[in-house]
């Protein structure tokens, strides 16, 4: 019972649980036995309140048999990434500096999961502060990639892609700034996707890069992606990014194929460092859109090529400005020993943050000083409202964008920490949607020769979710990719 | 050094607290608070990780209504930047203000100095920006932690900066007073200088003449921290003594290598600016629009609509008593630097006595008096603006005297704080029940007299012997009689009969 429950997708789980073949606390059980089984080997969460989940579920279980009306995730949990705060549990975005913090307040998605009665059923580890692209630069442990054990899950919302992969939760959440959603999704043979800037609330996500960052959702099929979007989004007068727009009801039209749907592929996606594997399954890919009738165009996105070099302006330059908050006064980490208020600050944040972190604040104090600020942000703005209109071009004439989500498969532990460049590099092909704000997808599209896991991305018009989905569906359905689950039993520590 | 002419150039930078009722970008209530430490506060004011800003609109009104009064041109485009700097009592580390685009420049306001010139010193921006919290310091000496108290930050906070366009200490006074009356008649503000609603800096040098026809100036010198119109005063005072001194030991100049802006504190115990930071701590802030919060866009229509319902504004007040109601200059200026509602009274009693002249002199003489000795607001006076309109009524249609009118103004300030305001009516009463009536009447006064001077021979004889002052008693026991008397007429009547007899 309980393999089966943790292995069962969202929308079947609470098929069971409506017509009560199974409780909450049956489906929460299942998940925590699940994690203790093999987390110790894949390091997804960094903190699961067990008796909490189980209360949390119990409460749902008492709702639905005193007959109270229940939300439309109710008793389904739901894994949440470690920098999106929720009252009364930490939020250490993997860092020394907010090790001990624990949130106050609920984040506006966390309130939305709350109404629905979903349960929260931990914290998952990321890349700290959503900095990096393999949950490496996490102060507290590296993921691995349910897959291969030697492997990155991706990141940095690598914590909840493996969570999901690994059937520990059916649902999470994640945030992409960069890719920090949809590489993952891909490294780990799951559905991950970023929607359009301002469809979901930023409201309670540590800010990394606010002009960039947006929540998602991961499941393990489109149809449970679509249902934990159609949660999420939707306007919140706090955040006030967010936009005042209604949100469709996704599921509703998921499974209507699009007619005449006009696909465009980007050549300079398919240029030189791809590798060929990845290639040949996206090439597939996008054969079997033409199967189905649809039109494959070239599209031309002439300015993506300066893509991260733009966000690698951008972002560190916001974050630089959003970590300042973290200087050891009111709250988060102080340094034990220091001299005066100047050195107190640099002995915190010294100690307090990761190198990564303190690589790009440094980059992007740089980019924003006096000095130097037109020749770096302003022209960096430039060039991002270029990479914009190459999308609003290109949504002229198709109505999805498909490529690869990453140049090639989850790479090894260790391969790339010492090589930033190359490790940017790998979100060369998902940061254009962030810097345009459009809505991306990654889901999977069968597996290399050494069974590693590939992703098929999908971009779509701002706020065209539910087109995106239903084609992102149209695939899932058509190409059938059975459903494989990672091989577990291989990992140390690991049983199923 | 020879001796050289000196013009101060004076620009400020002021900064004031808007009265709203919640804080700039988050819920908060905006109150002083300062006993209940770190209590007004959320996740936003606190600058916990993923907590966001939202523009409190009540906030941006105030400060476009405040900007139109000071005749600025209000920006169609207007966007936040971030200012970064780390300090305690700034808890995102950067505040949210306006850098390169501010909501509205290019202003004037007019003061006059206390010579009576009118000088215009003209506005080069007003922007909103957010306050940060206060930093609490152990002053027992015996070296405890600071605190931070956070139930400040956040407030709006409207910074006001003018043209280097004032020439002397009074002057920059004068433009403060003038300003803070223009901010109390508007309502944005308390102003409330004790608990730091208003705050200002000055920047103070001096361009200097030597006769051989050169333009050279004394260094820039920033002085904080100055928390009262009078402080600003002496501290521009003695700026401009020190610095003239300081060039004529020197010879240091504006322009000169090495020669930067200085900030200078302000040290009100001993009256003396002090150098505060080196140029080695000056700082790059770093600014960037600020990425949380969308650029705000006003219509013309909008601008239209916060200059079309802006109320008349203390200078068009001052002209209109002047020109329309007939006041001196110096009385319509006391009136309105009472204050809206003080002034709202003088019109009032104005408008219902009729004789804005009486009215005027009575508000600016009586009523002022009343309230400074008893401390209270105008509102609180227990004599209404009907009540004294209805008494300087009776004294300008000749009903009573101004002797008796200011008897009846007492005896309704005593009564008052036993009862109710007067009501017109009551004026009435009162002049009836207290006989103040102006009596007319001569046969009744020629009773009256008749009975002293029957009652009091020896005052008759040292009168009729040449004792002027004799006749003193007589009109006091005619007074006492006949209420509402007119002394000038019972003392000619009086002289009369003692001169028949």
């Amino acid at each position: 019972m309980s393999s089966r429950l943790t292995d069962t997708g969202a929308r079947d789980l609470l098929r069971l649980l409506e017509t009560g073949e199974v409780s909450c606390v049956d489906v929460a059980a299942a998940h925590l036995d699940r994690i203790g089984a093999v987390d110790g080997a894949v390091e997804a969460f960094l903190s699961v309140d067990r008796e909490q989940v189980l209360a949390d579920a119990a409460e749902v279980d008492r709702k639905r048999q005193t007959g109270e009306s229940l939300g439309r995730l109710a008793g389904l949990p739901v894994a949440i990434k470690d920098n999106i705060c929720a009252a009364g549990a930490p939020a250490t975005c993997a860092s020394r500096m907010l090790e001990q913090f624990v949130s106050p307040y609920d984040a506006h998605v966390i309130g939305r999961l709350r109404a629905a009665d979903a349960v929260l059923l931990g914290r998952t580890n990321l890349d700290e502060f959503a900095m990096g692209s393999s949950c490496e630069s996490s102060a507290f442990q590296p993921t691995r990639n349910p897959w291969d054990a030697e492997r990155s899950p991706g990141g940095s919302s690598g914590g909840s892609a493996a969570a999901v992969c690994a059937g520990m939760a059916p649902l999470a959440l994640g945030s992409d700034t960069g890719g920090s959603i949809r590489q993952p999704a891909s490294f780990c043979g799951v559905v991950g996707m970023k929607p359009t800037y301002g469809r979901v609330s930023r409201y309670g996500l540590v800010a990394f890069a606010s002009s960039l960052d947006q929540i998602g959702p991961f499941a393990r099929g489109v149809e449970d992606a679509a249902l934990l979007l159609e949660i999420i989004a939707g306007h919140d007068p706090r955040d006030t990014t967010s936009v005042d727009q209604p949100v469709p009801s996704y599921l509703d039209t998921l499974d209507e194929p699009l007619k005449g749907l006009r696909i465009g592929v980007v050549p300079e996606h398919f240029g030189e460092g791809l590798d060929s594997d990845v290639e040949t399954r996206v090439q597939d890919a996008i054969d079997v859109y033409r199967s189905l009738g649809a039109e494959i165009r070239e599209v031309s996105l002439p300015h993506s090529k300066y893509c991260v070099a733009v966000y690698y302006i951008v972002a560190p330059s916001e974050a630089s400005s959003n970590l300042a908050r973290y200087d050891g006064v009111h709250y988060g980490f102080r340094a034990a020993e220091y001299d005066g208020l100047i050195d107190m600050y640099a002995a915190t944040r010294g100690a307090g943050f990761g190198d990564e972190v303190k690589r790009r604040i440094m980059l992007g104090t740089y980019a924003l000083s006096s000095g130097y600020y037109d020749a770096y942000y302003v022209k960096a703005l430039k060039v991002r409202r270029l990479i914009r209109q190459d999308f609003d071009a290109a949504f002229q004439e198709v109505d999805v964008i498909a490529g690869p989500v990453t140049p090639a498969p989850a790479f090894r532990i260790g391969e790339l920490i010492d090589d930033p460049l190359a490790m940017y590099l790998n979100d060369i092909y998902t940061i254009s949607a962030n810097l345009a704000g459009v809505p991306g997808i990654s889901l999977p599209c069968g597996f290399t020769s050494s069974e590693l896991p590939v992703g098929l991305q999908l971009m779509a018009a701002p706020f065209e979710e539910e087109r995106l989905l239903r084609a992102a569906r149209m695939y899932e359905r058509e190409a059938d990719v059975p459903i494989r689950r990672p091989p577990l039993g291989m990992l140390p520590g690991g049983s199923v | 050094m020879p001796d050289v002419a000196h013009t101060p150039v004076i620009g400020l930078e002021v900064h004031v607290q808007l009265l709203t009722r919640t804080k700039i970008f988050c819920g908060c209530v905006n109150r002083f608070n300062p006993d209940e430490p770190n209590t007004q506060t959320c996740p936003v004011c606190l600058g916990l990780p993923g907590a966001l800003p939202v523009m409190n609109r009540e906030a941006f009104r105030l400060s476009l209504i405040t900007a139109a009064a000071l005749e600025c041109e209000l920006a169609r485009f207007t966007k936040w930047d971030r200012k970064q700097y780390y300090y305690p009592d700034l808890p995102k580390g950067y505040q949210i203000s306006q850098y390169d685009l501010p909501f509205s420049e290019h202003g004037a306001l007019e003061v006059t100095t206390e010579s009576g010139e009118s000088r215009r010193i003209r506005i080069r921006r007003v922007h909103l920006e957010e306050d940060a919290g206060k930093n609490l310091h152990d002053e027992s000496g015996r070296g405890a932690d600071s605190r931070v108290d956070l139930n400040r930050a956040g407030t709006p906070l409207l910074e006001i900066v003018t043209e280097p366009d004032v020439r002397s200490a009074a002057e920059a006074k004068s433009f403060l007073d003038e300003l803070h009356l223009l901010l109390t008649y508007l309502c944005v503000s308390d102003c409330n200088m004790q608990e730091g609603s208003l705050r200002c800096d000055a920047n103070v040098n001096l361009h200097l003449s030597t006769g051989a026809g050169d333009a050279i100036a004394t260094p820039i010198v920033e002085v904080k921290n100055l928390n009262s119109f009078r402080g600003v005063e002496a501290a521009v005072e003695f700026e401009i003594a020190r610095q003239l001194k300081e060039f004529h030991e020197t010879g240091r100049k504006l322009g000169d290598p090495g020669v930067e802006k200085e900030t200078r504190g302000w040290d009100a115990q001993r009256n003396v600016t002090f150098a505060q930071r080196g140029k080695e701590e000056a700082s790059d802030y770093r600014y960037f629009p600020d990425p949380d919060l969308a650029p705000v866009t006003l219509t013309d229509e909008e601008i239209e609509s916060i200059r079309a319902g802006l109320r008349e504004l203390p200078a068009a007040r001052r002209s209109r008593y002047r020109n329309d109601l007939g006041l001196s200059e110096y009385d319509a200026d006391v009136i309105v630097r009472q204050g809206e509602r003080f002034a709202d009274y003088f019109e009032e009693t104005s408008g219902i006595c009729g004789d804005a002249k009486q009215a005027a002199n009575w508000v600016t003489q009586d009523v002022l008096r009343e309230i400074n000795d008893r401390g209270v607001e105008i509102g609180d006076l227990p004599v209404s603006s009907q009540a004294l309109g209805a008494l300087i009524g009776r004294i300008v249609d000749g009903t009573i005297t101004v002797k008796s009118g200011r008897e009846l103004f007492g005896l309704m300030l005593d009564e008052s704080e036993r009862n109710d305001e007067h009501s017109p009516d009551t004026i009435d009463r009162l002049i009836e029940e207290r006989g103040l009536r102006i009596v007319n009447d001569s046969g009744a006064l020629e009773s009256a007299i008749a009975a002293a001077i029957a009652a009091s021979p020896r005052a008759v004889e040292d009168f009729q012997a040449g004792k002027q002052q004799a006749i003193g008693p007589l009109i006091g026991k005619v007074m006492r009689d006949v209420k509402g008397a007119d002394a000038k007429a019972v003392r000619t009547l009086l002289i009369e009969k003692l001169k028949e007899a």
